[in-house]
């Protein structure tokens, strides 16, 4: 299948070990640096070097713009950055500047996205292609200030693609292969690109950083084809529509999301050619002969592959499923990826209150993609909601779903459809 | 369609009668509204290119209804709250573009147009933001005095005993309570530039406030009365009398802040008693029955004490 690819490690280094200075290494493909989540995502920001960024701070994403903040005052990129009052400004600043033609970035977490809410609609509704970086952390109240994945999925209705990354790597990669997505002429529409607060915003790694012009001949230029700015040919943006037509206008948004999962395989394989780096709709980790499966986001799924490979040392099928793309969700595809194991764990870091037996937005997603899609086929699955306002998911926990997966795979009761794992009772 | 010309146009109105509309005619605002002409005034004060951002609201809904549109300049609107946000983002892709040689500097200028809703209220914070990092822009104000689009509800710009649909004169309550907030004061207070406060029964005096807010390099604010006779209750013709009453009576004085400078540019040869300009108005007949009197005295009492005031920051008193 084109759209299954396993994570290769395969990399071309075209250098030795590095001091992690850009000097004296032109011409080669990449260099390795200790950075963390929020400045891989800044460094990639910079190599970038987008027109506008309007952005207030936030934690856990805060460290993301100030380092953009200093390459801005360093000089070393074109961009105007807008000091906006908050996250509300924020993203009105980036549809102004995205109606104007510019390209456009900004960065959020939690209460940010929730203050932007009402505007990433309209940024989504005028088709404008605005980057955005999520440092996930949950909502309040009560006030919480770690990770979880409840300001993201609240935004999932949002008309945004949304890209979770497992690694400050992946929100690297995320981010420039999002530029691309986001103004490919099918799509025009916003990226979200997430990775968990904390967890590896600020977890330091190290990343593999390309060269500033590879990168900047990955993403191009960006040629819009309207601006406000165009005072000879002068539109008018935002009208007021009523119900003779906002239903279309709607529509065309939809017909814009069906070719979002081509659109993102394009990228990715043009990213592979020229970065040696494998990106999917989603990752599969040991799943081809797995008896039993995990579904999780982000960083939880880095921790599950040390289990699934320990568990597999002690002759356990066990496999992993990691969706990069959750919009739009890739339903055929995950439930072909899981259709011959025996049974399933989905792994939720926020809850859909009044839901379905109060589950996790990614159990919803996946019961109803293996109702449609599924042929028939009832493969048992049942959702773990955990880590809820940056609780700590260890391996030991993951092998405890596994450890249940196995007893409902061997023919055992399904005993909870939804566990909140972790939680004091 | 605008174009950048060497020599401005002169305000007269052979001259001005000659400019094009921005606002074209055939938009669906009310008969009688003064927000179209307040625009027209503003836009045909620019003579170089002009990008309008707006707020939501009477304004925007009734001139942009898809798929047509009033509007002969780039136009956007987002949200109701963020029009000077908005105009924020496009300022700044404006320089980004110009300083990287992307676009040519064709000297547009950035108007962010909101109703007192979307300013006073609402949009108070997004307004004080880009005013505080110096975005070249000018935002108007449309002072109407109330959340008209919605249905004539009380805003922090409605004045002391008026009648609206969330203030309305009961057995109790005689109107809105409290006084209006002095938005072109706190906008004086960010140091911007320019700041001033006109009327569009004075356009002479309108317009040469707009050429100089354009003409800064840096943020200007405009508030400017805007009869709605809806909501105000008069007959539509009466739009420009109550308008003039508003600035004779010193409810609505006509000044400006030119870099902290204040100067009153007009003063009423006679300064007329606020009920000149109550009792016209549907929205303030109740304070003219028996037990409301110590209501008008209020008004009279804080309209000459802001005026005084007035006088003596201009250096008048």
């Amino acid at each position: 299948m084109r759209h299954l690819r396993q994570h290769l490690p395969g990399r071309r280094y075209h250098h030795g070990g590095g001091d992690g200075s850009r000097q004296g290494r032109r011409g080669q493909v990449s260099d390795f640096k200790a950075l963390d989540g929020n400045q891989a995502v800044a460094e990639a920001m910079r190599q970038i070097n987008p027109d506008v960024v309007a952005a207030y701070p936030i934690t856990p994403q805060t460290e993301a713009v100030q380092v953009f903040s200093q390459f801005v005052a360093d000089g070393e990129v074109d961009t105007e950055f807008v000091t906006v009052e908050s996250e509300h400004s924020a993203m009105s600043a980036c549809v102004g500047a995205g109606a104007a033609g510019a390209r456009v970035m900004t960065c959020t977490s939690s209460a940010g996205l929730a203050f932007m809410w009402e505007i990433t609609y309209i940024a989504a509704s005028m088709r404008l292609p605005i980057v955005m970086m999520v440092a996930n952390r949950a909502l309040s109240g009560p006030i919480n200030i770690h990770c979880d994945h409840s300001d993201s999925m609240g935004a999932r209705d949002n008309g945004w693609v949304q890209l979770f990354s497992e690694s400050p790597e992946e929100a690297y990669d995320n981010m420039i292969q999002a530029v691309r997505i986001a103004e490919h002429p099918d799509l025009m529409l916003p990226v979200m690109v997430m990775q968990d607060g904390f967890i590896t915003s600020h977890a330091m790694e190290r990343v593999e950083v390309f060269d500033d012009q590879a990168v900047r001949d990955f993403v191009g230029t960006y040629t819009p084809r309207y601006s406000v700015l165009d005072v000879e040919n002068p539109l008018t943006f935002g009208p007021l529509d009523f119900y003779v037509y906002y239903f279309e206008h709607k529509r065309q948004q939809v017909e814009a999301f069906s070719h979002a999962k081509d659109v993102i395989l394009e990228v990715a394989a043009d990213f592979n050619r020229r970065f040696n780096r494998n990106y999917g709709l989603m990752e599969a980790y040991r799943l081809d002969d797995a008896d039993v499966a995990l579904v999780a986001l982000s960083s939880t799924a880095g921790t599950a592959k040390v289990v699934v490979d320990e568990l597999r040392g002690q002759g356990v099928k066990a496999g992993l499923l990691k969706p990069r793309v959750f919009r739009p969700f890739p339903a055929e595809e995950m439930v072909e990826a899981l259709s011959h194991v025996k049974a399933v764990a989905v792994m939720d870091r926020s809850i859909s209150f009044g839901s379905m037996a109060n589950a996790g937005p990614l159990f919803l997603e996946m019961a109803a993609a293996f109702y449609v899609n599924g042929n028939g086929s009832k493969v048992p699955m049942v959702d773990y909601v955990y880590g809820l306002g940056g609780r700590d998911i260890g391996p030991s926990e993951i092998e405890s779903v596994y450890m249940d997966l196995l007893r409902i795979a061997d023919g055992g009761e399904v005993p909870n459809l939804v566990t909140y794992l972790g939680v004091r009772e | 369609m605008a174009t950048q010309t060497s020599t401005p146009t002169r305000l007269t109105l052979r001259d001005l009668s000659k400019k094009s509309d921005r606002l074209t005619s055939g938009h669906r605002m009310c008969p009688g509204c003064a927000a179209p002409l307040v625009v027209k005034q503003v836009l045909m004060a620019i003579d170089e290119p002009v990008v309008v951002t707006c707020a939501t609201g009477c304004l925007e809904v009734a001139t942009t209804i898809f798929p047509q549109t009033a509007w002969n300049v780039p136009f956007i609107h987002n949200a109701f709250e963020n029009s000077a946000s908005t105009a924020s983002g496009i300022e700044a892709a404006y320089r980004s573009l110009v300083r990287q040689g992307k676009i040519e500097d064709n000297n547009t200028r950035f108007v962010a147009f909101g109703g007192d809703g979307g300013t006073y209220d609402i949009g108070l914070q997004a307004l004080s933001g880009a005013m505080e990092r110096g975005h070249r822009m000018l935002y108007v104000c449309y002072d109407n005095n109330a959340y008209m689009n919605t249905g004539i509800q009380r805003s922090s710009a409605t004045p002391l005993g008026a009648n609206t649909t969330t203030s309305p004169a009961g057995k109790v309550v005689p109107g809105k309570r409290g006084m209006r907030k002095d938005l072109t004061a706190i906008m004086a207070a960010h140091n911007i530039p320019y700041v001033a406060q006109a009327s569009p029964h004075n356009w002479r005096d309108l317009m040469q406030k707009v050429r100089k807010a354009t003409a800064v390099d840096g943020p200007a604010f405009m508030n400017v009365l805007s009869s709605c006779n809806r909501g105000w209750r008069h007959d539509a013709d009466e739009t420009i009398e109550m308008q003039r009453l508003a600035v004779d009576t010193c409810m609505w004085p006509l000044y400006e802040v030119e870099d902290g400078e204040w100067r009153v540019t007009y003063k009423p040869k006679e300064k007329l008693p606020v009920t000149e300009y109550l009792k016209p108005q549907g929205r303030f007949r109740h304070l003219f029955q028996p037990g409301n009197q110590h209501l008008i005295d209020e008004l009279q009492q804080e309209v000459d004490t802001r005026w005084e005031r007035l006088l003596k920051l201009a250096g008048e008193s």
